[in-house]
């Protein structure tokens, strides 16, 4: 990195804290720390319910699948979220607006019981440390394979082995500055100045890349059909990059992962729960949802370029940022290396692995010059750091609201909860240090969450699908139906392996049944038990126990609530409006990539 | 809420936008072989300003909006009508 690069990243972060800063004044109540004092407007609200996901699996994660999978790699966004953002917005945000809860465990008390509550507020705390470590580490392994503080530690005579844990520590301390001050409203207002940053620092990229392969018609001439169809192949497993079939994509990836992520988690709820009336909080998700529709060209497409350029050893000379020793392998990705030996890593068959999470830091490095490179690091940093923010965010949120108040300390004063809100902030973040350190076992970031979510994420939204929709389930079969579900992914998850895998953290722990043909398809599939378990158990549990009175329901449940009013807007800001819109483009971007 | 959005993206996209330009009128050309012959500082450093200018304007039209919806408290009717 030159001076003009150093330059932008500290113009950034200057920004970063001094919103925090700002908004220091305006956090009184707790409400406002944790609500963002339900006062958000339904476009920034929009941007960040999309954005706040905009973590390391996304830029990282999406370039390295892009390389890997090629444009099937869309499915993540048009089956895999698209749908669901929709879904969330139409049908379900009216019951948690409505109901005024703080917060989606809060929700899943006033619907069910307190144990549900528990059960979800507790698994979701732990699973939003967990992906708050993930940024991390992703943000401390890119800094230190991209050599960024390697100078500065050269001239003060630090051993560069540190730089790891610097890095860590360097992004922990700007996470925790601006959300201990500033609270949501800091972390909301971070995640847009984000998203604007990452089509900055992007969209030139996909320009120069796609320029450089000749258009799409050069990349498809380079890479073949097998990278740049998403469906054409997906009739079975084994003519697909993904190694998934048809029906566990749509059903695994594009009902269950998809909606227990974006209908249930509270991570990004919680911003359309920040909204100021019911029809923001709905527009909210469809309005996400346009940007997240065209995210592929911007964070897919470099992964793929990266795949098709000719390989070369060397990157150019004026950038003393070096991504590896090792000539390339394919493209310009380069061999994984192991950090502890230094040599390169070998797959069963001997072949050097390629190490895909570097194919968006490597494209970088390829087209930007001084300057622009600055500006492509910042986005890329800025991306994990919001990620980071906003599980910090969700998880002192649910562990105030949902676990301290309820179970710890209730009955104490807001100024209390409110200390408490900072103070889970230093605690959350110190345990995602500790996270970000178990991080470092997988190949692609990616699959490890997937993993993660099909445990936990995938019953969830059973239960809320009955929950919403059938005034007539109870706490007792909520609860036994998502421990059901969480147990039948561990189940599957340990009777199962991915080709090539080893027995292990991979699957396989109890015995090994059934082969899948891909890590994907084998997490697909787990979801696919978990919800289908935890939909069961939850009917019949439903059914044997006693029916939850009405009158408790009026509010929570769609048959027993009246329809929100339609507040006058121009016909295509109305919420059906919006839905149809994406969906529509959705389907034609389908087509076309087909 | 305190702060309009648009107003820090404004200001920071200003700053990235005109450092970018300012860097990509005194750089050297051979910088911009990798980018394939294009100045990408120059040319995006331009369009970050445009966008800024656009924040710029929006905020203030928000800004004057939320003012006149101050000055005219909950009329149910305008008043010609």
């Amino acid at each position: 990195m030159t001076g003009i690069d150093w330059l932008i990243l500290g113009l950034y972060f200057t920004f970063v804290l001094g919103i925090g800063v700002a908004l220091k004044g305006s956090m009184k109540t707790s409400t406002d720390f944790f609500l963002a004092g339900r006062a958000i407007p339904a476009w920034v609200a929009g941007l960040a319910f999309m954005s706040a996901n905009l973590g390391a699996q996304e830029v990282i994660g999406m370039g390295a699948s892009g390389a890997k999978y090629g444009i099937a790699t869309s499915h993540f966004y048009w089956i895999g979220a698209i749908p669901a953002m929709v879904f969330v917005g139409i049908f379900m945000m009216p019951f948690y607006y409505g109901s005024r809860a703080r917060s989606v465990p809060e929700y899943l008390r006033l619907r069910f019981d307190e144990k549900t509550r528990g059960l979800n507020a507790i698994s979701f705390a732990i699973m939003t440390i967990f992906s708050s470590g993930i940024s991390m580490y992703a943000i401390a392994k890119l800094i230190q394979t991209l050599h960024v503080f390697d100078g500065v530690f050269q001239r003060l005579g630090l051993s560069s082995s540190w730089i790891f844990d610097f890095a860590i520590l360097i992004s922990a301390v700007v996470v925790l500055v601006y959300t201990f001050l500033g609270g949501l409203s800091s972390a909301i207002y971070n995640e847009v100045l984000q998203f604007f940053l990452i089509v900055a620092g992007f969209l030139p990229l996909s320009y120069l890349g796609l320029k450089n392969v000749g258009g799409w018609s050069g990349l498809k001439a380079t890479l073949g059909p097998s990278y740049t169809h998403s469906w054409a192949g997906m009739s079975h497993a084994n003519t697909n990059r993904l190694g998934v079939e048809w029906f566990g994509l749509v059903m695994g990836l594009g009902f269950v992962l998809s909606f227990g992520y974006w209908c249930t988690d509270f991570l990004v709820v919680q911003r359309a729960m920040a909204a100021k009336s019911m029809s923001a909080a709905r527009r909210i998700p469809l309005i996400g949802a346009f940007p997240k529709m065209l995210f592929p060209f911007l964070v897919i497409l470099p992964g793929l370029i990266a795949i098709a350029l000719p390989t070369q050893p060397g990157v150019p000379p004026h950038a003393r940022v070096v991504v590896s020793a090792q000539p390339p392998r394919r493209g310009i990705i380069p061999i994984k290396v192991d950090a502890t030996s230094g040599q390169p890593m070998l797959d069963k068959d001997g072949k050097p692995q390629l190490d895909y999470d570097l194919a968006v830091p490597s494209m970088l490095l390829h087209y930007f010059p001084p300057g622009m490179l600055g500006l492509g690091l910042t986005a890329l940093l800025a991306s994990f750091m919001s990620g980071m923010a906003g599980n910090v965010t969700a998880f002192n949120t649910v562990w105030t609201y949902d676990i301290y108040q309820s179970y710890i300390r209730p009955g104490a004063t807001d100024a209390h909860y409110l200390w408490m809100g900072r103070a889970s902030t230093v605690f959350g973040i110190a345990f995602s240090i500790a996270a970000a350190y178990m991080a470092n076992r997988f190949n692609n970031i990616m699959d490890m969450l997937q993993l993660v979510f099909a445990f936990v994420n995938a019953p969830l939204f059973a239960t809320f699908l009955l929950g919403m929709f059938w005034k007539r389930t109870t706490g007792h079969g909520a609860f036994t139906g998502l421990l059901a579900g969480t147990a039948a992914a561990a189940i599957h998850h340990g009777l199962t392996l991915p080709a090539g895998a080893v027995v292990g953290i991979k699957g396989g722990w109890l015995a090994v049944t059934h082969t899948y043909p891909s890590e994907m398809a084998q997490n697909f599939w787990t979801a696919i038990y978990a919800w289908s378990t935890c939909f069961v158990v939850t009917f019949v549990v439903s059914v044997m126990t006693r029916a939850p009175e009405e009158s408790k329901l009026v509010g929570l449940v769609y048959s027993l609530t009246p329809k929100p009013e339609e507040e006058p807007l121009a016909w295509y800001a109305r919420p059906a409006s919006l839905a149809i819109m994406v969906l529509a483009g959705t389907v034609l971007l389908n087509i076309i990539f087909w | 809420m305190g702060i309009d959005i648009r107003l820090p993206l404004g200001i920071l996209f200003l700053l990235l936008g005109s450092t970018l330009v300012v860097y990509g009128t005194v750089s050297d050309a051979s910088l911009y072989r990798q980018s394939l012959g294009i100045n990408v500082n120059l040319y995006w450093g331009v369009v970050l300003l445009a966008f800024s200018a656009l924040m710029f304007v929006l905020s203030r039209r928000g800004a004057r909006a939320k003012a006149r919806a101050k000055n005219i408290p909950q009329s149910p009717r305008s008043p010609g009508h």
